[in-house]
């Protein structure tokens, strides 16, 4: 046992400079492997980007719609009813989920029009692109403003708070701010993002490029945003 | 249909899409509205859902004329929430037989209504 330490010791100098060149080895295969030129998505790499993000996104609303059928299911109280919770008086008659059918079809219509935003931007009409992208922020806050009344609406009028509420299951509040807030955050972002890439368009920065792959990246989150809401509309307002 | 280049789609072809949409959630709106209940509401209201997911994704995200391995990376691993699902079902049923059994009628009973 001490014989072979001692040995060992003695060559202590020559195995750690193998394992340090095998290191460097290793780490010269890793970094060939990630930097050279390979390409696994035929593309423009904007585009893989973003839909990568808009994948771990669709994890992030998937685990909390997913969180929100477990906490629905595991409790005894009962819950809340959408359709009476989100109706709106309206010239005295109580209209079942008005508002978010309305918000529902202002999130299509600006998908409509960020669509349309994207054509015309291949096509180079910075104009008609510039009027699409900024009509489609707009319809994007109106929805936030919208929501910003309904968040009103459900704290001071029906006194919905995240630990609790008056018409049942407790867990009802929590998940109602958190799913919404987290999409209307996503929306809010959207609007900022899309005017930004819409000034810039106006501006004829992707002009002088000649690229204009950037309005149709900046689409593709504005319709995951709209895709996200057909899911909540579905799951929390109408089941 | 005139040529289309790249990411390039006729504008008609949007506006049937936004159409489409338009009528979707309209009837998953009326679902509500007549008051469907039981599984026959939760089958139309999937089903909508995913008509309009589907429309969204192929036309208006592009992913009908995107190359497949793109289209396989983006749109299957989404599928492994359903797992997820199904294991938070089965455990879910069990906390809820728990609860019945031990919380009835349970300190979560909301005060009655003023």
């Amino acid at each position: 046992m001490t014989h072979k330490s001692v040995v060992n010791a003695g060559e202590a100098p020559s195995l750690s400079e193998g394992w340090r060149s095998g290191m460097n080895e290793g780490w010269r295969e890793i970094a060939g492997d990630w930097a050279s030129d390979q390409q696994a998505f035929k593309v423009p790499w904007g585009k893989a980007m973003m839909w990568i993000f808009l994948v771990s996104d669709t994890f992030i609303f998937g685990t909390f719609l997913t969180g929100y059928m477990t906490v629905r299911v595991t409790t005894t109280v009962p819950w809340p009813n959408p359709s009476e919770v989100f109706a709106l008086n309206i010239g005295g008659v109580d209209i079942p989920l008005i508002l978010i059918a309305i918000m529902t079809f202002i999130l299509i219509s600006s998908s409509g029009t960020m669509a349309m935003a994207v054509n015309f931007a291949y096509r180079r009409d910075r104009i008609k692109t510039t009027v699409l992208m900024l009509a489609t922020a707009a319809f994007g806050a109106s929805f936030v403003g919208m929501q910003a009344f309904e968040w009103t609406k459900l704290i001071v009028e029906e006194g919905v708070r995240p630990w609790g509420n008056p018409m049942g299951a407790a867990q009802f509040g929590s998940v109602f701010f958190m799913i919404t807030g987290f999409h209307g955050l996503h929306v809010s972002v959207g609007v900022i993002y899309l005017t930004i890439v819409a000034l810039k368009v106006l501006r004829g920065d992707y002009e002088r490029k000649g690229n204009y792959q950037i309005v149709e990246i900046a689409g593709l989150y504005w319709h995951f945003v709209d895709l996200v809401w057909v899911f909540i509309f579905a799951f929390f307002y109408l089941w | 249909m005139e040529q289309v280049q790249g990411q390039q789609h006729p504008i008609g072809l949007y506006l049937k899409i936004w159409g489409l949409l338009f009528l979707l959630s309209t009837l998953s709106y009326l679902v509500d509205y007549f008051h469907f209940q039981g599984y026959l509401r939760w089958f139309l209201v999937v089903t909508f859902m995913l008509m309009k997911a589907g429309l969204i994704v192929a036309f208006f995200m592009h992913m009908r004329w995107e190359r497949l391995g793109l289209v396989y990376a983006i749109l299957l691993p989404p599928f492994a929430l359903l797992v997820l699902v199904g294991i938070l079902a089965i455990e879910g049923d069990y906390t809820f037989l728990i609860r019945a059994l031990f919380l009835e009628p349970g300190p979560g009973v909301p005060p009655p209504h003023p």
